[in-house]
C-alpha cells in the first residue's frame, strides 16, 4: 500500500496545502511519495523531501508541466498511478482541475474534498454546501481523492530526508496552451492558511470601505476575505470569496463584518474555531453560528475594535 | 458550430436540506427542485454564443430521473434548440455521468460542451474534467470568460491566486464559474414555445454506458452543530471575551 501525493507549488516554492494533504496520507498509512511536476522545480522538490513522513519525492521536470495544464499533467499522473493504491491532491483549484481527469483516465470514481479518513477505504466528505456529511467507501484499485486542507492539520515541513528521483511522462499533448495570468497581489497571509480571517460582506457598502477591514486585519495579522455579495458587487476581487463556490477556511478566529450568513457563505467558514459576527441586523442568520455577536454599525464597531487591540 | 450543454436537476439552492433519520441520505420529498445554478450559467453562455452568431445549434442534455425533463424544458425556454434526457432512476457517480455524456458527444459531435463547475448537491466538481479525459478534449474549468476564436477557444479561469487564461483547441470542454455571466429568466411566451421543442429520451443501456461505481455511500449525517454563542454589548466586552475566554487574540 503506497500513497502518491501530488504537490501544489508555484514559482519553485511548495504550497502549504501540500502539507495538509501529506497529513491525510499519513492517516491512510503506507509509504508516501510526493510528485512534483513542473519546470525548474528543484526548490519545491527539495522542500518536499524535507517534509516529515515523506519516503520519496518524484520529480517530473518538463516544460509541458508548467502551469499544471491538465491535458499534460493528468496523463503523467495516470502513468505513475499504477504503482500506488492512492493518489491524493489538495482540493485547490489546481487539484480540482487535473485530478478528476486522472481518475477518468484510470476508469475509477474520484472522492472529492475529504475531511476525515475513517479507515483505509472509508472517508468523510461534506455534501449540500456542508449541510450534510457523507461517509463513503471506495473499492477502486487506485483510490483517487482530493483533500480539503482545513480538515487536516499540516505535517511538519522539516524533519524528513526523502530520496529524490526523476520521473518522465508523456510530452505536451498539444491541446492547450497557457496564455497568461493575472494574480492578485497581497502582503497579507494567504486566506486558506491564515490563523485569523476578517471578512466583509454587502454591508461594507463599497470597495473603499474595505480599507477599515484591511487595517483591522493588519493589526491582527489576519487575511481578508469576502462574501459572494461583496465580490459580485465588485467591492473586491473574486479570489477573496469565502464560501461553497469560493475558498474554504477554518481559522482560529473568523470575523464576519456586514455578512448576513447565507448557506453558501457558511459552507466556507463554519468550521472556524471561533466566529465573531458584527452586523446591524440582529436577525441575520450569521448570529446562529457566531460564538460572539455584536449588533451594531460596523463603521463604528470596526475602528473601535481596532483601537481596542 | 454545435454546443452541448449539460444541466442537472438539484435541490433548490435556497432550501435548507435535512438529513433523513435513518442516515440514508437527505430528505428530498416535497422539496423544491431547480436547475443547478452553475448549469443555468452554462445555458446562458451557450445562448449568448448563439446570439453572437458563433453557435448555430444548442442541445441541452441531462442525465437523471424523468422529472429532469422540467429542467430541460427550462433550458429550451432559455434558448436551447432541442434536448436529450438520459433517463435513469439510479443516482449516478460523476464518472457514470461523464460516460453518458461521452456517448452523447460521440452521437452529436459538438464543438463545445459547456457544464457547470459543480452541482450544489454532491459538490463533486468532477463531471466536466472526466468528460474531457474520456473524449480526449482540452478542458477550460472554472471559466469566467469564454471567447471562441477560429479553431480555438480562449478561456479565462478563476484560480486560487487570481485569473488564468488558456487557449484550447476545439472541440473542447468548458465548465462555468459564477462570474461568467448573469443568467436570464425565461419569458412566458418562451416557456410556451419550449413545450413544442423536441425532447428525446434515451437510457444508459441504449447508449451502452456502464453505470457501475467504485464508490458507495455508507451513511449521511448532519454536521456537528455549533454550540450557541452569546451576544456581546460592546466592543470592549468583545475584545475581553476574545482575549480571556476564547484566547484567540
Amino acid at each position: 500500500m503506497a500513497v502518491l501525493v501530488i504537490a501544489e507549488h508555484s514559482n519553485g516554492a511548495l504550497a502549504s496545502a501540500t502539507l495538509n494533504t501529506v497529513a491525510a496520507a499519513q492517516k491512510i498509512g503506507g509509504d508516501i511519495a510526493v510528485l512534483v511536476a513542473g519546470q525548474n522545480v528543484a526548490g519545491a522538490a527539495e522542500a518536499a523531501a524535507r517534509i516529515a513522513g515523506v519516503a520519496k519525492v518524484l520529480v517530473a521536470d518538463n516544460a509541458a508541466y508548467v502551469h499544471q495544464l491538465p491535458e499534460n499533467v493528468a496523463p503523467l499522473i495516470a502513468s505513475i498511478a499504477g504503482n500506488f493504491s492512492y493518489v491524493l491532491a489538495p482540493a485547490t483549484t489546481n487539484g480540482k482541475n487535473f485530478l478528476p481527469r486522472v481518475a477518468a483516465l484510470l476508469d475509477v470514481d474520484q472522492i472529492s474534498e475529504i475531511i476525515e479518513v475513517v479507515s483505509a477505504d472509508t472517508f468523510k466528505r461534506p455534501i449540500y454546501a456542508g449541510n450534510a456529511i457523507a461517509t463513503v467507501q471506495s473499492s477502486a484499485a487506485v483510490k483517487v481523492i482530493t483533500v480539503r486542507g482545513t480538515g487536516f492539520d499540516a505535517v511538519a515541513a522539516e524533519g524528513g530526508s526523502a530520496a529524490v528521483e526523476a520521473v518522465s511522462g508523456p510530452a505536451d499533448a498539444g491541446k492547450s496552451a497557457f496564455v497568461g495570468e493575472e494574480l492578485a497581489k497581497s502582503d497579507r497571509p494567504e486566506l486558506t492558511a491564515a490563523k485569523i480571517v476578517v471578512s466583509g460582506g454587502r454591508g461594507m457598502g463599497n470597495g473603499d470601505n474595505f480599507s477599515i477591514l484591511y487595517s483591522l486585519a493588519d493589526k491582527l495579522g489576519a487575511a481578508v476575505g469576502a462574501s459572494r455579495a461583496a465580490v459580485d458587487a465588485g467591492f473586491v476581487p473574486n479570489d477573496m470569496q469565502v464560501g461553497q463556490t469560493g475558498k474554504i477556511v477554518a481559522p482560529q478566529l473568523y470575523v464576519a463584518v456586514g455578512i448576513s450568513g447565507a448557506i453558501q457563505h457558511l459552507a466556507g467558514m463554519k468550521d472556524s474555531k471561533v466566529i465573531v459576527a458584527i452586523n446591524k441586523d440582529e436577525e441575520a442568520p450569521i448570529f446562529q453560528v457566531a460564538d460572539y455577536g455584536l449588533v451594531g454599525d460596523l463603521f463604528e464597531a470596526v475602528p473601535e475594535l481596532q483601537g481596542a487591540l | 458550430m454545435k454546443v452541448l450543454v449539460a444541466v442537472k436537476r438539484v435541490v433548490d439552492y435556497n432550501v435548507k436540506v435535512r438529513v433523513k433519520a435513518d442516515h440514508s441520505g437527505v430528505d428530498l420529498a416535497n422539496v423544491k427542485m431547480s436547475m443547478n445554478p452553475f448549469c443555468e450559467i452554462a445555458v446562458e453562455e451557450a445562448v449568448r454564443l448563439k446570439e453572437k452568431g458563433v453557435v448555430t445549434e444548442i442541445v441541452a442534455v441531462s442525465v437523471g430521473p424523468t422529472a429532469a425533463q422540467e429542467q430541460l424544458r427550462t433550458a429550451l425556454a432559455l434558448g436551447a434548440d432541442r434536448a436529450i434526457l438520459v433517463e435513469t432512476n439510479e443516482e449516478l457517480s460523476s464518472l457514470a455521468i461523464a460516460k453518458s455524456l461521452k456517448a452523447l458527444v460521440d452521437k452529436e459531435q459538438p464543438q463545445l460542451v459547456i457544464l457547470g463547475k459543480q452541482a450544489i448537491d454532491s459538490d463533486n466538481n468532477q463531471s466536466g474534467q472526466m468528460l474531457a479525459a474520456l473524449t480526449g478534449y482540452a478542458q477550460g474549468t472554472f471559466a469566467s470568460k469564454v471567447e471562441v476564436a477560429g479553431d480555438k477557444v480562449n478561456v479565462t479561469r478563476e484560480i486560487d491566486g487570481g485569473l488564468q487564461t488558456v487557449a484550447l483547441n476545439l472541440p473542447a470542454i468548458v465548465t462555468t464559474d459564477l462570474r461568467l455571466n448573469e443568467p436570464r429568466y425565461a419569458s412566458l411566451p418562451n416557456i410556451m414555445k419550449a413545450k413544442k421543442k423536441p425532447l428525446e429520451t434515451l437510457t444508459p443501456d441504449a447508449l451502452g454506458v456502464s453505470t457501475a461505481s467504485t464508490v458507495k455511500t455508507l451513511k449521511v449525517e448532519a454536521p456537528a452543530a455549533r454550540s450557541a454563542g452569546i451576544k456581546v454589548k460592546s466592543v470592549a466586552e468583545l475584545v475581553e471575551k476574545l482575549k480571556n475566554e476564547a484566547k484567540v487574540i
